[in-house]
């Protein structure tokens, strides 16, 4: 006899398990991520309209549309937006994933990343770097010189480069950064540094002036989170294949949109179950405080949804230094996930926590028999389009999604005659 | 071990359910350790009843 819940919920697992992402390439988005159009503009989190937008995402519209030359002021931008002349769509939905406001353009450049195991890909836009950037909402010109110049020149650079390396298994990068200090959604110093160094001999075997290829390792180096934008598509890339396993209660989506908080559960396909996103309790840059923030906002929790980012604070007590708190708030964060989930990762190892595996596979009945909530480390944008960054911290998910999951899940299992009377 | 040979000794107490129990022992010195503790579900009802709901899921 077998237990229809605990099978599922093994498969899950053992799908996050074997997962295998590797950085295979770059492109642009228009040309490469699936169902991607001109007047289609991804963005973070459940669906939403421009209407119900926040700040940050019309901010990331409206600079998104003046870099793709569709207006050239923000005035524009916003009359454009409001026009119902372009669509949105969640990046999720495209086999893509945004951090903060998740912008995706057609132009833009992405990381193509695929999880070898099961032969599927995700999606992600190239780190901007900190401060006034279109995926805190910002939209100034010099944003949008900025995102001219990783398309012209860090794209071409980067994509020639990895041409000329090959393949880069991400797994096993993101596994020796989480033994470097980093936790890989905030702290990212350790896998930057990582990428730069298994890279730097390709790009100086491109055939770029000197004076390019300088330009991009200075950048590169100056950005830690650039490798921010490969740890949500390998997260990404890992749990897709989980969305299509039958009967689990395992969460493979966690995604805020600025306006509302989504979750998605394997069983349930799919359904977004989303309530008003929470503001975040966190550490503000000088000059601003809670009173500027947003709601909780973009895709990155992906990477708690897999067990790093704020499940494996443990292993980065660097990071309460940027989101608050203290190493040992850390340690009882990522000590209260296993709680929640359902394994620990053979892959992720966290040396603080005597190299327990990451806890991974957050079960939706845990949840709510706990009433712990996944812990989540995050950059906390303006909640005023084209202003950007104000901080960071730690904020949840709201417990109704997971009601409201857990509802769904037993109506589906009464609905398939799966329960006793 | 009696309960009087107990009481002779030093006290190290954890505490389960309401905080002030282990407030009292500690504004009388007494080493103690709170279990952070919640009832199932936080104690909402419909909550429950959907858990034991998914309890009773047939075995295949």
């Amino acid at each position: 006899m077998l237990d229809i819940i605990e099978t599922a919920n093994k498969e899950a697992l053992e799908i996050i398990q074997n997962g295998q992402p590797t950085l295979v390439g770059l492109g642009v988005a228009g040309e490469v991520i699936p169902g991607m159009a001109k007047d289609l503009f991804l963005h973070a989190g459940p669906p939403v309209t421009w209407e119900k937008m926040s700040g940050p995402l019309r901010g990331g519209v409206m600079g998104g549309l003046m870099y793709e030359g569709l207006a050239s002021t923000p005035e524009e931008a916003a009359a454009y937006a409001a026009s119902g002349k372009l669509r949105f769509d969640p990046c999720h939905h495209h086999d893509a994933v945004g951090p903060m406001a998740g912008i995706i353009t057609s132009k833009m450049p992405v990381w193509i990343v695929e999880n070898k195991a099961y032969g599927n890909r995700a999606y992600c836009t190239l780190n901007e770097g900190l401060g006034k950037v279109l995926r805190m909402g910002a939209y100034g010109p010099e944003v949008i010189k900025h995102l001219q110049w990783m398309e012209t020149v860090l794209y071409p650079v980067l994509k020639a480069t990895i041409e000329i390396h090959g393949p880069i298994d991400l797994k096993t990068m993101i596994a020796q950064a989480l033994q470097m200090g980093d936790e890989v959604h905030n702290r990212n110093k350790a896998a930057t540094s990582l990428l730069i160094r298994e890279i730097a001999p390709s790009i100086l075997k491109t055939s770029f002036s000197n004076e390019e290829k300088i330009a991009v390792l200075e950048f590169l180096n100056s950005n830690d989170h650039t490798f921010l934008n490969l740890s949500m598509p390998a997260a990404k890339a890992t749990l897709e294949p989980v969305g299509k396993v039958k009967h689990s209660t395992i969460v493979y989506t966690m995604a805020r949109n600025g306006t509302e908080f989504g979750i998605r559960v394997a069983a349930l396909g799919k359904r977004w179950f989303t309530a008003p996103a929470e503001i975040i309790d966190g550490l503000y840059f000088p000059g601003f405080t809670k009173e500027d923030a947003n709601p909780d906002v973009g895709d990155s929790c992906i990477t708690e949804t897999l067990g790093i980012g704020g499940f494996s604070m443990a292993t980065a007590p660097a990071i309460v230094q940027f989101v608050g708190g203290t190493p040992k708030d850390a340690v009882r964060y990522t000590t209260s996930m296993y709680e929640i989930t359902t394994e620990e990762s053979r892959a992720y190892k966290l040396p603080t926590m005597n190299f327990r595996g990451s806890p991974t596979g957050i079960d939706i009945r845990k949840v709510i028999e706990t009433q712990v909530l996944p812990v989540i480390n995050t950059g906390i944008a303006s909640k005023e389009a084209g202003v950007g960054q104000v901080g960071a911290g730690i904020v949840h998910p709201p417990m109704a999604c997971f009601e409201q999951a857990l509802e769904a899940y037993v109506n589906l299992l009464e609905d398939e005659g799966l329960l006793e009377e | 071990m009696s309960v009087n040979d107990l009481f002779k000794q030093e006290l190290k107490v954890i505490n389960l359910g309401l905080k002030s129990f282990q407030n009292d022992l500690k504004s009388q010195g007494v080493t103690t350790v709170q279990v952070n503790w919640k009832p199932k579900a936080g104690g909402k009802k419909n909550m429950l009843n959907l858990l034991g709901r998914i309890s009773k899921t047939k075995k295949l």
